[in-house]
């Protein structure tokens, strides 16, 4: 490298650390440094993948949610979840990778996507319970990356969080509906509660002390705030709810903290997590297998769609060869 | 390219960039990209991602390759023409204060 090329860089590394340091954004074609721009592809794409997955759970319960509204709001939540993925794709995309190598990346199952997603819907509360706890926590989540460092990234998370408050409120409305309703619902609506409790909480991640790779995506202002403070804020908000609602959440350990100002709880099971993730959850297998078959199964739609196009672009061709 | 060659396309649509006018009177504005194996199937998906709930009144759809952007690189010495000719704004000029609607 010569001593010129080696300026330029220095350059353009204190460029783009006074960039983040003064709270602007990085647009796409600025220089980044390698690791920036991986951890982003990474975590973009692992977020697209979620949406994308996180279909499969509640569109089972679709064709029979228990009346036409709920059947419409569920349609409506469930398109929204396609469109979630379709911005972060196309986030991701301004990164210089392809939608189509990610398709395939989680298909090969080389990405990874939330392990919430890799629990079963046995119940049309869960409907209900994912709204509330799943949309939920990912709206913990999302809120702090609306002013994510990267600019299409943040931008894709204030359009998602627009549309993630309708997706909470749905949920919380259905279940307060069902506790209105007869004993049977109401027992329907804790049992899924007591299953999606601890798993909700888990989709912060592991601990921060097993969390390598937090302080450097902190530093970056990739992301904002740690796992545990996320998981603080989402517990604070939760217990009200469930109070409201007039469910028990599920943790012998939650008590109001008068020291700490914040609720404390219990240890989520992190070997379960470790689990899921590894691919050992009740349904890895079948979320995978799904999105593959429906690619495969678009596979002649894609190819048709591009002939036509191509056929209508070059009609000479056509005459030559009628 | 060929029609013959048609039955091994490799059925990727390429991306287009989409613009959105939210209301009358207001510009264009960049929201994002689509795929889309033509221009009319881009305005459709267009639609269907980025205005589910009302948020364009017209959308204009562009491939994304046909896009002509500035360098970032080059950005002090691309945007300097406009730095040192402060005569184009209307500060610039002293006017007396009692010159009425100026
Ligand atoms: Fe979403
Ligand atoms: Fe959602």
């Amino acid at each position: 490298m010569t001593v010129q090329t080696e300026q330029t860089k220095q350059t353009e590394q204190q460029h783009f650390e006074r960039t983040i340091g003064h709270e602007q954004r990085i647009e796409p074609r600025d220089w980044m440094p390698d690791g920036y721009r991986r951890t982003l592809v990474r975590q973009i794409a692992q977020h697209a993948h979620s949406e994308i997955i996180g279909m499969q759970p509640e569109g089972t319960w679709l064709a029979s949610a228990p009346s036409l509204r709920r059947k419409a709001i569920l349609v409506a939540k469930v398109q929204d979840e396609a469109g979630h993925g379709i911005y972060l794709y196309s986030a991701a995309e301004t990164l210089g990778v392809d939608r189509q190598d990610l398709t395939e990346q989680l298909i090969d199952r080389r990405q990874k996507y939330s392990s919430i997603f890799n629990y079963p819907t046995l119940s049309y509360a869960d409907v209900g319970t994912i709204g509330w706890l799943v949309d939920g926590a990912a709206i913990c989540n999302q809120v702090p990356l609306c002013r994510s460092s990267y600019g299409p990234y943040a931008r894709a998370m204030i359009r998602v969080c627009k549309e993630e408050s309708f997706h909470q409120r749905q949920g919380f409305e259905l279940l307060m509906t069902m506790m209105t309703g007869t004993d049977e619902q109401r027992a329907m609506v804790q049992e899924s509660v007591d299953r999606w409790w601890w798993p909700s909480l888990m989709m912060f991640g592991p601990p921060d002390d097993a969390s390598p790779n937090s302080a450097q995506s902190m530093a970056w202002g990739i992301k904002r705030h740690s796992n545990d403070e996320l998981r603080q804020r989402f517990v604070d908000m939760s217990v009200p709810q469930a109070e409201v609602l007039g469910v028990t959440l599920p943790d012998p350990e939650l008590a109001w903290n008068e020291e700490r100002g914040h609720y404390d709880f219990g240890e989520p099971d992190w070997d379960e997590l470790s689990r899921v993730i590894r691919g050992e959850g009740a349904c890895n297998d079948e979320r995978v297998a799904r999105r593959t078959q429906a690619h495969e199964d678009g596979e002649w739609v894609r190819a048709a769609a591009a002939a036509y196009a191509q056929k209508q672009a070059h009609p000479v061709v056509e005459e030559r060869t009628a | 390219m060929s029609l013959e060659t048609a039955g091994d396309v490799k059925a990727e649509w390429p991306p287009y960039e989409v613009f959105v006018r939210s209301k009358r009177g207001l510009n264009h504005v960049h929201v994002g990209s689509i795929h889309a194996a033509d221009d009319e199937m881009a305005l459709r998906h267009a639609r269907d991602v980025y205005t589910r709930r009302n948020e364009g009144v017209s959308i204009w759809v562009v491939p994304s390759a046909s896009i002509t952007a500035s360098s970032p690189d080059e950005k002090d010495s691309f945007f300097e023409p406009s730095g040192d000719k402060i005569y184009r704004h209307p500060t610039f000029y002293d006017v007396a204060e009692d010159v009425p609607h100026m």
